[in-house]
């Protein structure tokens, strides 16, 4: 038999049937559910009298439209009367359909992608969908992880399973040391920059070479969060001792004898030696400097050495197309250094960037340090309520208020702009979130995509720097 | 879901690659728990001047004349024309569910972001591939022609028009499920047996993803 890439592996693992056309019938392990992407799936169930095919398969937690101040008073803190009848109504649907869910004030809530691998609700080897394109996160653990739409939610609500056409495999080769002050984030930007933000549409793309294998879980999982932007839907890192070691002892992971089976089965999902790719693309890692995107898409991005360019610089006619109207509506001028963009306001956190690392690598370059007078607003909103409670532990909390920084509660925040977190019209903001598509962060708001190192670097300069000098 | 067997509709250009979903339908719209009132907000940032927010009644908003979906002459556009990479970003259905409840029946474009093409299948809107040299060619003939109209015949895989003329390839069975606007959760179902046979198999392969009590 030819060698088969992980993702064949988890593939053959889940496959129940073959339909007539082609398509297969994909068992899902688990599915992660949220108050935006779920009312009309649970909606549907009802009226067609349906019920969850497997209660325990669920986890929900709201996060995309909870407020990140006065966490304690619950549901009566969110203001909004929308958004708090969405957060009411995953509250009843969870309770009607008895699904676990991290309600508000649980310690235990936060963002999906932050609370599925924080519990150990996310293991090697499973199949997780979630109504949310940054499912792909859970693809560091060598999982087969991606987002759906709503229909898909109610899908997996009534029959466990998701009606597949099997994606391409692609291979994205980091090899080389990643040089100081350069993480997952600067990584997968420059991935998405050589590739475009297309450029693994229709695959399942796995991150592998020297340089992703010496990245911790948490950078493993900034760097699969962003496989969404490049256009892959999911993407995978192969199982190694770094994943072992952090699943250990996770509430979910199993115990004792079934541990010892569990990783046995789990150290099996690399890729084979044989494993063929239908494409592959090679970087190396060690030239990679701190990235930010300067445009309206991800893949607009340069080394915060570089300057803005120019319409001209790109051949492709609808590049350049795209790089006029990025100009215009981020307000920049080709030739610009980006050392000499101000900005004004910082955020630090969503599902790419709210882990403790983070928070220690932007704590490390605010320590003893101050948020530049010009930028309005710097927020900390951890990933989760145990990310919170870790980086007070640690004393980052002390770190971040010291700098200037408003230390918040946690959620999906300024990332999308759901809840009262936001840029307002022209605004810039640096922000290691995912998106920087306009109006992403606040209508007409004006997103710049970093590190949390880089972000806190801005605040403290009050434009974009290169934290490699601090 | 509605069938799509044959739809004649004025096309509209929106000339721009990566439309995203935020564009298609900005966040402050997602927090509905419904399924209907988006299309009034679709494309809300491009079509009106001011800020939109949920509840507000589009009658009162200024208009981006501008807009392509503003033009006297795309009102009734039903086929939209778009370039690659559309529906990229967020996998909210929402964006599917905007464009159907204004009125559109079908995305052309040279390519589609993965989550969103299974959105709009689920909801009855065809999305079909041609050519980027195609689709030059109907942004020309919708420069030129006022009232540029297609037909697109799902059965026969056909697009029509004056002087443009092209056949689409679209899956099998992508097909048979516009067509019948088959309930999909109910042609899974049919497979009810053979999923509790692989539940309980896996179950015995990999105890671990399953918690207690389920």
């Amino acid at each position: 038999m030819a060698g088969r890439t992980v993702y064949d592996k988890i593939w053959d693992a889940h496959a129940v049937a073959e339909r007539d056309d082609g398509l297969t019938i994909l068992y899902i392990d688990r599915h992660l559910l949220h108050e935006v992407t779920s009312p009309q799936a649970f909606e549907g169930l009802a009226l067609a009298g349906r019920h969850p095919w497997r209660r325990d398969a669920n986890l929900a937690t709201p996060d995309h439209n909870v407020p990140t101040t006065n966490r304690a008073a619950g549901i009566d803190g969110i203001d909004d009367p929308v958004a708090r009848t969405q957060v009411v109504t995953l509250d009843e649907n969870c309770k009607r359909f008895a699904i676990e869910q991290f309600e508000m004030t649980d310690v235990r809530q936060g963002i999906v992608h932050v609370i599925g691998p924080e519990q150990g609700a996310t293991l090697p080897g499973m199949t997780i969908v979630c109504g949310d394109s940054h499912t792909s996160t859970h693809g560091a653990f060598a999982a087969l992880a991606h987002g759906i739409g709503t229909s898909e939610v109610e899908h997996v609500l009534a029959t466990q399973c998701l009606v597949q056409r099997k994606s391409r495999n692609m291979r994205i080769v980091a090899d080389g040391d990643l040089g100081a002050g350069v993480g997952a984030k600067d990584l997968i930007l420059a991935i998405i920059g050589a590739i475009g933000t297309a450029g693994a549409t229709g695959h399942a793309v796995e991150y592998a070479g020297s340089a992703v294998r010496a990245l911790s879980m948490e950078a493993r999982m900034t760097l699969c969060n962003m496989s969404v932007e490049a256009g892959g839907r999911a993407g995978l890192v192969a199982v190694d001792d770094t994943t072992i070691d952090y699943v250990h002892g996770r509430p979910f992971a199993p115990v004792g004898a079934l541990w010892d089976r569990a990783e046995e089965y789990w150290r099996g999902l690399k890729s084979d030696d044989d494993a063929s790719f239908d494409r592959e693309v090679h970087l190396d890692a060690s030239q990679i400097v701190p990235q930010v995107t300067w445009g309206t898409s991800p893949e607009l991005v340069l080394g915060i050495d570089e300057t803005v360019p120019a319409p001209e610089a790109f051949d492709d006619p609808a590049k350049r197309e795209l790089c006029e109207r990025a100009l215009d509506y981020m307000d920049l001028v080709p030739g610009t250094a980006m050392t000499d963009v101000a900005v004004d306001r910082v955020f630090i956190g969503s599902c790419t960037n709210g882990r403790i690392e983070d928070f220690r690598a932007a704590a490390a370059v605010l320590d003893g340090r101050k948020v530049a007078d010009s930028v309005t607003q710097a927020l900390a909103v951890p990933g989760s309520g145990l990310v919170k409670q870790q980086a007070e532990a640690e004393g980052l909390d002390a770190i971040f208020k010291a700098a200037g920084f408003e230390w918040r509660d946690p959620g999906c925040s300024m990332c999308l702009a759901m809840n009262e977190d936001r840029l307002y019209p022209r605004e810039r903001s640096a922000a290691t979130s995912n998106r920087n598509f306009e109006g992403r962060q606040g209508y007409l708001g004006r997103t710049h995509l970093v590190s949390p190192a880089m972000a806190a670097a801005a605040a403290v300069a009050g434009h974009f720097a290169d934290v490699r000098e601090f | 879901m509605d069938p799509f067997v044959s739809h004649t509709g004025v096309v509209v250009p929106l000339d721009r690659a990566n439309v995203d979903t935020d564009q298609i339908i900005p966040k402050q719209f997602l927090k509905s728990i419904r399924r209907t009132g988006f299309g009034d907000n679709l494309f809300d940032a491009w079509r009106y001047l001011d800020e939109g927010d949920i509840g507000m009644n589009a009658n009162e908003r200024r208009i981006n004349h501008d807009f392509v979906l503003n033009a006297p002459r795309f009102a009734d556009g039903s086929i939209l024309l778009a370039r690659d990479n559309f529906g990229c970003g967020s996998s909210r259905e929402h964006a599917v569910w905007a464009l159907a409840e204004y009125g559109f029946r079908c995305v052309i474009a040279p390519s589609f972001a993965d989550i969103f093409f299974t959105n709009a299948l689920k909801n009855g809107l065809l999305l079909v591939v041609l050519a980027e040299s195609q689709i030059d060619a109907v942004f020309s003939a919708v420069a030129t022609t006022v009232g540029f109209s297609l037909t697109v015949d799902l059965r026969a895989q056909r697009i029509d028009g004056d002087a443009f003329h092209a056949t689409f390839d679209i899956e099998p069975e992508r097909k048979r499920l516009l067509l019948e606007g088959m309930d999909d959760i109910g042609l899974t179902m049919r497979h009810a047996d053979a999923i509790r046979a692989f539940e309980t198999a896996h179950r015995e392969r990999q105890p671990w993803v399953f918690r207690e009590g389920g």
